[in-house]
């Protein structure tokens, strides 16, 4: 096993984090930030790629403001970023259930959820607008669930004691989107946004040192275009799919951002990636995607497996069924283990727990890769009508996947990959460390840390959209002359035959396997060694791998139809082409963090029990990594993490 | 668990210009536990392999709500007629049985002009959403969310009609491809609730001339839509538009069929 040893740099640029206690920095900021008038707005031209909560809300709120506009999304209405399919809801720190919630309880709960790993100046700005973002999307029209008072209701989630999540039945990232969507319509309608859909961006340009444009394929004729700007807003989200199988989206990719990385930005954090420990197991090698089941469930679901080897291969193979073992032979180890959050315990630490227990030959599904989620207490206590209130969407959609119905037989769940903490590096302003380039929502790494709470997604991807990218962005646009650079800069060009030429490339390598069956070799192998539990050995094992699997890319892919039209192979090859380059940055992170923390977890590095051993004196720190090259070392800067409000404590939720 | 041989018969149309056909394919060793569209994606993986341009088609979340996936199965948008309140991405294949022959096109419709194979373009959706189907309030204007009490028997009928995913089966199934049951449930979504009322009148009357002028048909009260539909939308949306447009005239003192 070869040493790695990380070049190390000792700049960091600055996090731009104003002073003063954590509860006053946000006012103080907006006391002090710049404004530009509302007829000099219109002067500037802003880029926003990606039109999900995050690049949604920026879009419509900018464009209220003033500004010029130009939105880009992959799908065909921007109605179907992947936002949409969030589930169970948004925190908010309004306190409507006065079980004694608070901005500072929300900004505690949230920076210990991501094991001390988040910058606490964001985290805070986060919990304080919380309430804001609910009110917006109530005036919107988002039809949250209400009491019979005709007030607004709210649910339970992990990593919380109390309620404070806003939901829309099942559907509350849906609810919230559509709110967003319309209000870009809405500012659409009005020629405020010029909206480009089926639109992938390719390139970032950088011209003089700031993002100033970028290069876009166009989805229907396959042109390759530039668009320019005054700033560039990249809101794509996150690279779940890097393990292929995921709850993402099938269009979901890491492209824009490793574009962006490529070209200068620094990337944070890549190795927080978040498994989800509820979605369906996985049934078959020809499976495309994995469907979640919103944690939201785990409110009156009952987490659990056989107490046995025997009785879980009796499940397995099909002899017996859950509904015939017992009460003194099922081990609910979430409430064995952490008796006060139970089966609300963080996503982390309920993933691992799962494999622990299938790892112990205690897993059931045929594969032996998955644990009960079982309603039959609840449905006992409430009655079936009240669970049908509650989760009937989401059961009726685990009956149509499985052919099996919750009320009878308990759900079958297992871990996936599902949301990515890590991201592109942003300051308080959420600029990139290329100076014109703005990262939100998933894209930037900056709020939850090593693990993020359910709910919180939501909840930061319209706080960056609505709330914080407005105040901020007029910091960066008072220090530059708005129109300066226009697509006839050479910088365009370049961009656009660097483009052409690799997509060429791919075209032309007429290989004998497909974009998908390269793309499933890479998921198995960061899944197996890359995903819940790491170690040296694991990591080392796919760093040494993950070359050979670039050069098959490059070699022995085969990439139907051509650049011209319609092409999802293309598509598929284009993306892929960023995972076998990017996968490799996610293994280096991993296995220079020597500790465990949140979603982290190095099997080198735990507690006694079990838990997660984190290294404050030593990892305090975000990694972020600048690049070098396709196959060479990226160098490391850190930006350490001072928390003055909270006090570093080993996270406990038992 | 069984594998199902099936016959595909499916559109493939290469650009919006070019006349399209039905081809029919083959396709072998489908496990019955796949989805349709995982289906297709064997198929796909099959066609690339051998040399073939793969069926292209639109899907991306594949869990029902995103709306993008568009198939009309066996004449029938989305379920193909073998189950209710499904999206193209939800169906599966134990549906089927070994040896069907699958007819496989797209949502056809005046307004979705075809793009490739079986994609098309829904973009005339979004420009009625664009002409009416939105509350104007700006980021920031909002008051306190508690503020305004609403009927929780209000709100969830809202919801009801806001659970639309914007896919266009409606328009699909329609014999006179109409949007009227997209278009009702955005303006029912609105309409419904206090905080929809100051701009009610002046939505109903846009989007409607929207939805004309983009050449969308009318509303014959066949209720395809409602049976197509994956989320259940009702045609009561329908009855509530046409009551709110008749006020919405009489209230702004236009014509019916101005």
């Amino acid at each position: 096993m070869k040493d790695i040893q990380f070049p190390i740099s000792d700049f960091m640029p600055d996090a731009c984090i104003p002073e003063g206690p954590v509860d006053q920095k946000w006012t103080k900021y907006k006391r002090e930030a710049k404004l530009i008038n509302p007829s000099n707005r219109r002067k500037y031209t802003v880029i926003v790629v990606g039109s999900g909560l995050a690049g949604g809300a920026a879009a419509a709120t900018l464009a209220e403001l003033g500004y010029k506009v130009k939105c880009f999304c992959y799908q065909d209405s921007p109605r179907r970023a992947h936002s949409i399919a969030a589930q169970g809801g948004i925190n908010a720190a309004h306190n409507y259930q006065n079980d004694g919630d608070s901005v500072y309880r929300l900004f505690y709960d949230t920076v210990k959820g991501g094991d001390f790993r988040a910058r606490e100046s964001n985290v805070y700005r986060l919990a304080e607008v919380s309430c804001n973002i609910i009110n917006q999307c109530v005036a919107q029209g988002v039809p949250f669930g209400r009491e019979y008072g005709g007030m607004l209701d709210n649910r339970s989630f992990g990593g919380s004691q109390l309620k404070r999540t806003f939901y829309s039945r099942g559907q509350t990232g849906q609810q919230l989107l559509l709110g967003c969507y319309q209000a870009m319509e809405k500012e659409i309608g009005k020629g405020n946004i010029e909206m480009f859909t089926r639109t992938e961006m390719l390139d970032l340009v950088v011209v003089d040192g700031h993002a100033k444009g970028i290069v876009v394929r166009d989805m229907v004729t396959g042109e390759i275009k530039s668009h320019s700007g005054d700033t560039v807003i990249v809101a794509t989200g996150g690279y779940g799919r890097v393990f292929f199988l995921s709850t993402n989206a099938m269009g979901c990719n890491v492209g824009a951002a490793h574009a962006c990385w490529k070209r200068g930005a620094y990337f944070a954090n890549p190795c927080y990636t978040q498994i989800h420990p509820t979605c369906i197991p996985v049934k078959g090698d020809y499976q495309s995607k994995l469907t979640l089941m919103s944690e939201s469930l785990r409110n009156d679901g009952r987490i659990w497996v056989p107490s046995t080897r025997e009785l879980a291969e009796k499940v397995r193979n099909g002899s017996i069924k859950a509904s015939d073992i017992p009460e003194n032979e099922r081990d609910y180890y979430l409430e064995r283990k952490y008796p006060s959050f139970g089966n609300l315990a963080p996503r982390d630490i309920s993933s691992r727990a799962a494999k622990e227990a299938c790892d112990d030959n205690r897993g059931i599904a045929t594969s032996g890769f998955g644990v009960f989620l079982d309603f039959k207490d609840a449905i006992n206590r409430m009655g079936k009508d009240w669970i049908a209130g509650q989760y009937g969407n989401l059961f009726e959609m685990y009956e149509e996947i499985t052919d099996v119905d919750p009320n009878d037989e308990p759900m079958m769940i297992y871990p996936a990959s599902h949301y990515t903490m890590g991201g592109l590096w942003v300051d308080y302003n959420l600029q990139a460390s290329i100076p014109g380039l703005h990262v939100l929502g998933e894209a930037n790494f900056s709020d939850h840390g090593a693990n993020r709470l359910g709910a919180s997604a939501l909840m930061q991807g319209l706080s960056d959209g609505y709330f914080v990218i407005s105040s901020t962005l007029p910091t960066y646009l008072t220090s530059i002359k708005p129109g300066t650079v226009t697509t006839a800069a050479p910088e365009f060009k370049a961009a656009e035959d660097e483009v052409k030429a690799r997509l060429n490339k791919m075209m032309n390598v007429k290989g004998t396997r497909t974009p998908d069956d390269i793309h499933r070799e890479l998921g198995q192998l960061m899944w197996d060694n890359v995903g819940m539990g790491r170690t040296r050995e694991s990591l080392t094992a796919a760093i040494e791998r993950i070359p050979a699997i670039r050069e098959e890319f490059w070699n022995n892919v085969k990439v139907a139809g051509t650049t011209v039209g319609m092409n999802m192979e293309l598509e598929k090859a284009w993306r892929l082409g960023c995972y076998v380059e990017f996968c490799e940055l996610l293994c280096y992170d991993a296995l220079a963090r020597e500790e465990s923390c949140g979603a982290h977890f190095r099997l080198e590095y735990q507690l006694d029990d079990g838990e997660a051993a984190r290294n404050d004196a030593e990892y305090a720190y975000v990694s972020a990594w600048e690049y070098k090259g396709v196959g060479e070392l990226p160098v490391l800067h850190k930006e350490p993490l001072t928390f003055e409000t909270v006090n570093l404590a080993v996270r406990s939720y038992k | 668990m069984a594998n199902l041989n099936l016959t595909l018969k499916v559109w493939r149309q290469d650009t919006p210009q070019s006349k399209g056909s039905i081809q029919t394919y083959q396709a072998n060793e489908i496990p019955e536990e796949a989805s349709f569209l995982e289906m297709l994606d064997i198929v796909n993986e099959g066609l690339v392999i051998a040399g073939q341009e793969p069926i292209h088609y639109d899907h991306d979340c594949r869990e029902g709500i995103c709306g993008m996936c568009s198939l009309t199965i066996n004449g029938v948008p989305h379920s193909g007629g073998l189950v209710s309140k499904v999206t193209t991405c939800q169906l599966h294949m134990r549906k089927f049985k070994d040896g069907d022959t699958i007819w496989i096109e797209p949502f056809r419709a005046e307004a979705f002009p075809l793009l490739r194979d079986l994609i098309v373009d829904r973009s005339a959706l979004d420009n009625i959403i664009a002409a009416g189907g939105f509350i104007e309030v700006r980021t920031g204007s909002a008051p306190e969310a508690n503020t305004m009490p609403i009927r929780k028997k209000t709100s969830e009928a809202a919801f009801d009609a806001a659970a639309c995913i914007g896919c266009g089966a409606c328009v699909a199934s329609c014999k006179n491809s109409s949007a009227m049951l997209f278009t009702s449930a955005k303006a029912a979504h609105l309409n419904l609730l206090p905080q929809g009322q100051p701009e009610k009148h002046k939505r109903v009357l846009a989007m409607v001339r929207q939805m004309d002028n983009l050449g969308f048909g009318n509303c014959t009260n066949q209720y395809e839509c409602e049976a197509a539909c994956p989320k259940g939308i009702s045609v009561d949306n329908i009855a509530k538009l046409n009551r709110d447009y008749i006020i919405a005239c009489a209230a702004e003192g236009v014509g019916v069929y101005a």
